[in-house]
Order: C-alpha cells, then sequence, then structure tokens
C-alpha cells in the first residue's frame, strides 16, 4: 500500500469541509454534555439526595441519557466529522450525493439525538442497553443511517485513488455493522402508532442474547472499528510516518471484525443462557485479544523514528496514549470474560471501570487528538491557540481517567468479594447493603475523576474556540522548553 | 497480492465484509430458537396480569434495570441470598427481557412476597426511610399517576402480537382485571383463574384509584413466584 494517508490534497477538488466543521462543533458539544451528565449521576451515586423529587432526574432516567450521549452523541459526531473527513482526502473526491445528502446527515443526526434524548427524559425507552431509544426514533436513525452509507460508499466509487485506504475499510465496516445491529435488535411491536410504546419481539433468553449480541458490538464496531479507522488516518499523518505494517492492517481488520461479532455472550455468564453459547463467547472473547493488540502494534510502531514527537506534540500524546489504552482495555476485556474471573466481575463497578478505560481513554482521547488536529485545519489557522493548554487537557484528563478506573477497580471487586464472603459459622457475611455503605469512599473518588475529565474538556472548547477566532497565545514553543531543558 | 482486488473494489469489500460479520451472529443467536431444550420444561409460568403489565412498563420506563438485575446465578452465596438460580423459562414472556447488567441495588428476581405491600410504598416514597444506607432515587411520584385501564387491552393485543399467548377472554377483561386486582373487596375468581398466584389487594393505601405504584408493587410481589420449586425435578431443569 502506498502511504495513501500522505496523499497531496488538492486545492482544485471542491472537498466539502463545511459539514465536516459541523460535525466537529456537535462533538464537541455533546462530549461536555456527556461528560456533565455523567458527571452528575456520578454525584448522584455517592449523594442520592441528588435525584431530587422529580421523575426526569433520577439516576434510572438520566444514566441511558449519559451512555447515549457519550457513544452517539459525542462518539458519533467524532465518527461522522473523521470518516466524512477521510473518506474525501483519501479518494481525493468531494463527498457523494453533495451538501443536500451532507447538510440532512448533520441535521438529522442531531435530530436522532435530541429525539432520543428527550424520551429519556419523560421515560420512552426499550430498556435495551445502547439502544434504549424507542421505535419511531430507531426508524429516524434507520433513514439516516442508510444516507450515511450512500454518502459514504458513493465517495468510495468516485475516488481518483486506485486503493481504498486501510481507515475506510474499518469505517465502511462500522457503518455496515452498525445497521444490521441496530435492525435486528430494534424489531419491536409498537402498541399504537400513536404512541410511544413497543414491545420487543424477543423475548427471555433470546431477547438477551440478541441485545448482548448488539450491546457487545456497539462497542466492537461504534467504539472500536470505527475508531481504529480515525487511528490509521491521524496517526500517520501526524506523525508523518507511513502505518507500520500494510500486512498487519489486513490481518488486524479481517479477523477483528471476524472474532468481535461473537463475544455478546460473555455479558451473559453463568445466567439461564444455555452453557455451550457462554462458552462460544467466552472462547472468541479470548481469541479476539489477538487482533486488538495487533491493532495496538500497528498504532504505536508507526511511531517508529517519530517517538520524539511526543515530547513536542501534544496532539500527538492524547492519540498515543489513547492506543495505550486501547491494549489495556483489551487486555482488559478477555479477561472479564474468562467465566470464573466474571463470576466476581459481573453486576460490579469493575465493568463500569472497564468500560470508562475505553470510553474515556480510547475513544474520547484519540477524538481529542484527532479535533485538535482538524480545528486549525478546517478554519485555516496556522496553528492551535496554545499547545501548553492541550498539554494541561492532556494531564488533567489522564489523572482523572486514572482516578476513575483505579476507584471502580477497587470498588468492584471489594463488593464481589463482600457478597460471596462467609462469616465463621457458614452464614453470608454482608447484608446487601452493607456492601451498598461500602462503595461510597469510591463513588465519591470517581466523581473526583470524572469532574477532572470535564474540566479537561472545558479547557479544551476555551482553546478550541479561541484557534477558531484566529487568536494564538503568545508562548514559547513546546520545542523550545523541552531544548531548553535539556 | 490477492488483497488488492478487494481493496481496489468498494462493492467487494462491502460484500466481504457484510459476510464476515453475519457468521457469529447466526452460529449464536438460531440455534437458541431450534434448540428446543433451551427453554426449560417446568409449569406455572404465565403470561402478566394487566395490572402486572402496567406495572412492569412502570419498571421498564424508569430505567429499573440500570441498577437491578433479575438473573440469579448458580453460584452458592446468590442462591442462598436470592434463592433459586433463574430460569430461562421464568422469562419466556419477558418483551423485553430485564436480566440487567448491573446491581447497584440488589436483584430483585425473586422479590415476590418477600416485603409486604406497605413497605414497597414507604420505600419507593421514600427508600432512606426503611433503608437508611439507600442510594436508590425516590419514587413518590407513582402515587399520583394513574394507570389507563382502558389501554390495556391494546397492550396484551401487542404482547400477543410478539408471541405471549393471551386468549381473547383475556383481552376483554383487560381493562377489568385492572380494577379487580387492585381491590381488595372485589370478585378475584376470573382474574385468578387466568392470572393464578397473581397478588391482589390496595397496593397503595388509596382504594379510590389505580396508580402506577399499585402496578409497580403488583408487578414486583409476582416477580419470581410463578415456578413451584418444591415440585421441579432436575430432568426438567437440563437445558
Amino acid at each position: 500500500m502506498t502511504d495513501a494517508a500522505g496523499a497531496t490534497p488538492r486545492r482544485a477538488i471542491p472537498y466539502d469541509e463545511d459539514v465536516v466543521r459541523l460535525f466537529v462543533v456537535a462533538t464537541v458539544f455533546w462530549g461536555v454534555a456527556a461528560f456533565a451528565v455523567g458527571l452528575l449521576i456520578a454525584l448522584q451515586l455517592a449523594f442520592p439526595v441528588l435525584n431530587l423529587e422529580y421523575s426526569f432526574t433520577t439516576f434510572g432516567r438520566l444514566r441511558p441519557l449519559h451512555t447515549s450521549a457519550a457513544v452517539f452523541a459525542f462518539g458519533g459526531n467524532a465518527l461522522f466529522a473523521t470518516s466524512l473527513y477521510v473518506v474525501q482526502r483519501t479518494c481525493r473526491a468531494p463527498l457523494f450525493g453533495g451538501r443536500a445528502l451532507a447538510n440532512f446527515l448533520f441535521w438529522g443526526y442531531q435530530m436522532f439525538i435530541v429525539l432520543a434524548a428527550i424520551g429519556y427524559l419523560v421515560g420512552a425507552t426499550q430498556s435495551r442497553e445502547y439502544a434504549e431509544p424507542e421505535w419511531y426514533v430507531d426508524l429516524w436513525l434507520t433513514l439516516v443511517w442508510v444516507v450515511y452509507l450512500i454518502v459514504f460508499l458513493g465517495t468510495l466509487l468516485r475516488r481518483r485513488e486506485p486503493h481504498i485506504y486501510v481507515a475506510n475499510w474499518f469505517f465502511l465496516a462500522f457503518i455496515v455493522t452498525v445497521a444490521v445491529l441496530h435492525i435486528v435488535n430494534n424489531l419491536a411491536v409498537p402498541v399504537s402508532l400513536t404512541g410511544t410504546k413497543s414491545y420487543s419481539l424477543f423475548s427471555g433468553v433470546q431477547d438477551a442474547l440478541t441485545q448482548w449480541w448488539y450491546g457487545h458490538n456497539a462497542v466492537g464496531f461504534f467504539l472500536t472499528a470505527g475508531f481504529l479507522g480515525i487511528m490509521y488516518y491521524f496517526i500517520p499523518k501526524r506523525a508523518d510516518r507511513p502505518i507500520y505494517s500494510y500486512r498487519l492492517s489486513v490481518v488486524h481488520f479481517w479477523s477483528l471484525i471476524f472474532l468481535y461479532i461473537w463475544a455478546g455472550p460473555h455479558h451473559l455468564h453463568f445466567t439461564a443462557l444455555p452453557d455451550w453459547a457462554q462458552t462460544l463467547g467466552m472462547a472468541f472473547s479470548l481469541m479476539l485479544w489477538m487482533p486488538s493488540w495487533g491493532g495496538m502494534i500497528n498504532g504505536l510502531m508507526t511511531l517508529s523514528g517519530a517517538w520524539h514527537k511526543l515530547r513536542t506534540d501534544p496532539v500527538l500524546r492524547f492519540m498515543v496514549a489513547s492506543v495505550g489504552f486501547y491494549g489495556m482495555s483489551t487486555f482488559e476485556g478477555p479477561v472479564m470474560s474468562i467465566r470464573s474471573v466474571n463470576a466476581l466481575s459481573h453486576f460490579t463497578d469493575w465493568t463500569i471501570g472497564h468500560v470508562h478505560s475505553g470510553a474515556l481513554g480510547w475513544v474520547a482521547f484519540v477524538s481529542f487528538g484527532a479535533i485538535y488536529h482538524l480545528v486549525p485545519k478546517l478554519w485555516q489557522r496556522d496553528e492551535l491557540y496554545s499547545m501548553k493548554l492541550v498539554s494541561v487537557h492532556f494531564w488533567i484528563a489522564t489523572v482523572g481517567i486514572v482516578l476513575y478506573v483505579v476507584a471502580m477497580w477497587v470498588s468492584g471487586i471489594l463488593q464481589g468479594l463482600m457478597w460471596r464472603s462467609y462469616d465463621e459459622l457458614g452464614f453470608l457475611q454482608f447484608s446487601f447493603v452493607e456492601t451498598v455503605q461500602a462503595m461510597h469512599p469510591f463513588y465519591v473518588i470517581r466523581a473526583t475523576g470524572g469532574a477532572l475529565f470535564l474540566i479537561g474538556a472545558l479547557i479544551m472548547v476555551y482553546n478550541l474556540w479561541r484557534t477558531i477566532r484566529g487568536d494564538v497565545r503568545g508562548e514559547a514553543p513546546v520545542s523550545a522548553f523541552a531544548a531548553a531543558a535539556e | 497480492m490477492k488483497h488488492k482486488r478487494i481493496e481496489t473494489n468498494a462493492i467487494l469489500l462491502l460484500v466481504l465484509t457484510l459476510a464476515t460479520i453475519s457468521i457469529g451472529g447466526i452460529v449464536e443467536i438460531v440455534p437458541l430458537y431450534t434448540i428446543e431444550s433451551t427453554i426449560e420444561r417446568v409449569e406455572g409460568v404465565r403470561p402478566y396480569s394487566p395490572l402486572e403489565l402496567a406495572g412492569r412498563n412502570v419498571y421498564v420506563r424508569e430505567g429499573c434495570y440500570t441498577c437491578h438485575s433479575q438473573q440469579i446465578r448458580p453460584l452458592r452465596d446468590e442462591v442462598e441470598r436470592y434463592g433459586h438460580y433463574s430460569l430461562a423459562a421464568e422469562s419466556m414472556y419477558d418483551h423485553p427481557f430485564q436480566w440487567g447488567s448491573k446491581r447497584t441495588g440488589p436483584d430483585l428476581a425473586r422479590v415476590g412476597g418477600k416485603y409486604s405491600d406497605e413497605w414497597h410504598v414507604a420505600h419507593l416514597i421514600n427508600p432512606r426511610e426503611v433503608v437508611p444506607e439507600s442510594i436508590m432515587p425516590p419514587y413518590g411520584f407513582m402515587l399520583e399517576r394513574e394507570v389507563k385501564a382502558t389501554d390495556m387491552a391494546a397492550h396484551l393485543k401487542a404482547n400477543i402480537a410478539v408471541g405471549v399467548p393471551y386468549s381473547g377472554e383475556m383481552v376483554e377483561a383487560a381493562a377489568a382485571d385492572v380494577a379487580a386486582q387492585a381491590d381488595p373487596f372485589g370478585d378475584h375468581d376470573g382474574l385468578l383463574a387466568r392470572y393464578p398466584k397473581a397478588a391482589v389487594g390496595d397496593f397503595d393505601g388509596q382504594p379510590e384509584k389505580v396508580t402506577e405504584m399499585d402496578a409497580v408493587i403488583a408487578y414486583m410481589q409476582i416477580l419470581g413466584r410463578m415456578v413451584d420449586f418444591t415440585t421441579v425435578t432436575a430432568p426438567a431443569l437440563r437445558q
């Protein structure tokens, strides 16, 4: 493969950057919203009085608001922004469908987010994790998603490069698979066409596996394959190095998409799901470790010969740290899928910690890196307002993630052990509520970590806003600091 | 190199990707419908009464599943804490399932009959009144919201469409059954013939109206009580 990531954009090609700019702004906006709601519900678990007395302020309604805002509003807009940017550059072709389809895509997707969010607050939910929106919102998203596929695939088909660049394989697999998952998992019969309520087509054990086939692959394809597309374009671009290994990208791509889809049953260990399905899910989850680390190695080794740039470029630091977190969570995941480990970790905060090391460390960090890289380019600025603020953002957010994840490891393992502990007479040692009480200090630490992460994001907002305004902070370049320190 | 053919042809890439991601799901999900022993052969599991169904919808609406599981695992401590491990048969009429994924609060798969109706009302109004260390949100607003009994026939019909065996008689009696189940002095014979073991009474202490509080408590009081485990044999449980 030639170094397609480094292909020189020709000014003559009328790339549609308006829609990319819109998606970037939406990413930042929804990101802050998602982190803020996350902080609120983290505080609710530490201080239940914050649930207030209203139905729409209770944890049960706000939790899907937080997860959907993080996954679909923040993550989704980041994927739209980057995929539509990358596909044009690497194909040297403007978006298929022109401005009209691009605008529909943007406003249609924002409408999906707002409809879903209003639904959660008023209690219109299917209670399917990460697929909570009711049938009418699902139908709307299906339409938007089909247009997304048409725009993306259409642009691939009109490319002026012989090869399709590897980032686009991942983006395409993400778009197609999410379509399949979304349609199957949301099959339901509405009570009436004028009401919000529907009943799932599936029930009980079949419903559970369908939902976790969806749920795990929302992680596998939305939060992994899509963001790997970001990794495969933006890391080579920022480091100014070609991808470490073409062969590894081919193996990484096909093995990842083949294996991921099997992993869902590890969410249902020791449940009424038949054992054969649990075992299959566990075996494939363990195998998944290989392509995941293959991808991590491919991303990290791309920095061969450019490692020194980490010292002077905090934007690249975000991207590389994200790949590190990716490696960490994709090691932790297979470990947690082992049945005997899962017996301890399942139903506890350990799972929550695992999700956040992936969501904050991998998804959010690689998105921040891509956004910091994109904003000066999209608004025709020479550089960011302040590299120092990027560095501050990086460290505040990293400390936040560490506090969050460590607190959840401790609380999860502690609670799991308390549930199964017996006293010397052979009775269960702790009542359930004693194990809840023991969580309090860790919930406070977790909320502190979340607050730091939110503060970091607000620093980013300020930095990006000043960049877009065209300001440059009068600071010595980071390279000068590094040189002075030597 | 052969991969060149794929990466220079977007349609081929699309088709091969679709094929690759389809295999796992098909192999894992389809047999759950074709292998008969997936659902254990036990008696007693029935569709929810209209009031229980209304309560279940409140349970779903409020996102109770975000903190409470309904799935007891066959582990020593769980069986001692919560009761017999959960069967696939027990949620065969659950559209959608409510197994959950997190226990910020305790499992509720067998909460039915463990607490009185009065305890549930006090607990839902202010959880810390009865469990000082609890971190659960308050749900007092359920006392003011009335259940629309006349809507329940449509809900039963939608359930029939997805495979729940409600009879025509059950659909016809839906509204009356809502009233009967929440009325301690009502005629319960028909209701209990249609929905054995249903808890009846004025759950929320407001006899003049049927509220969401009545419904959600009626639902919780049936959880885990349909199967009589004293009569279940080991072969019936084999999956």
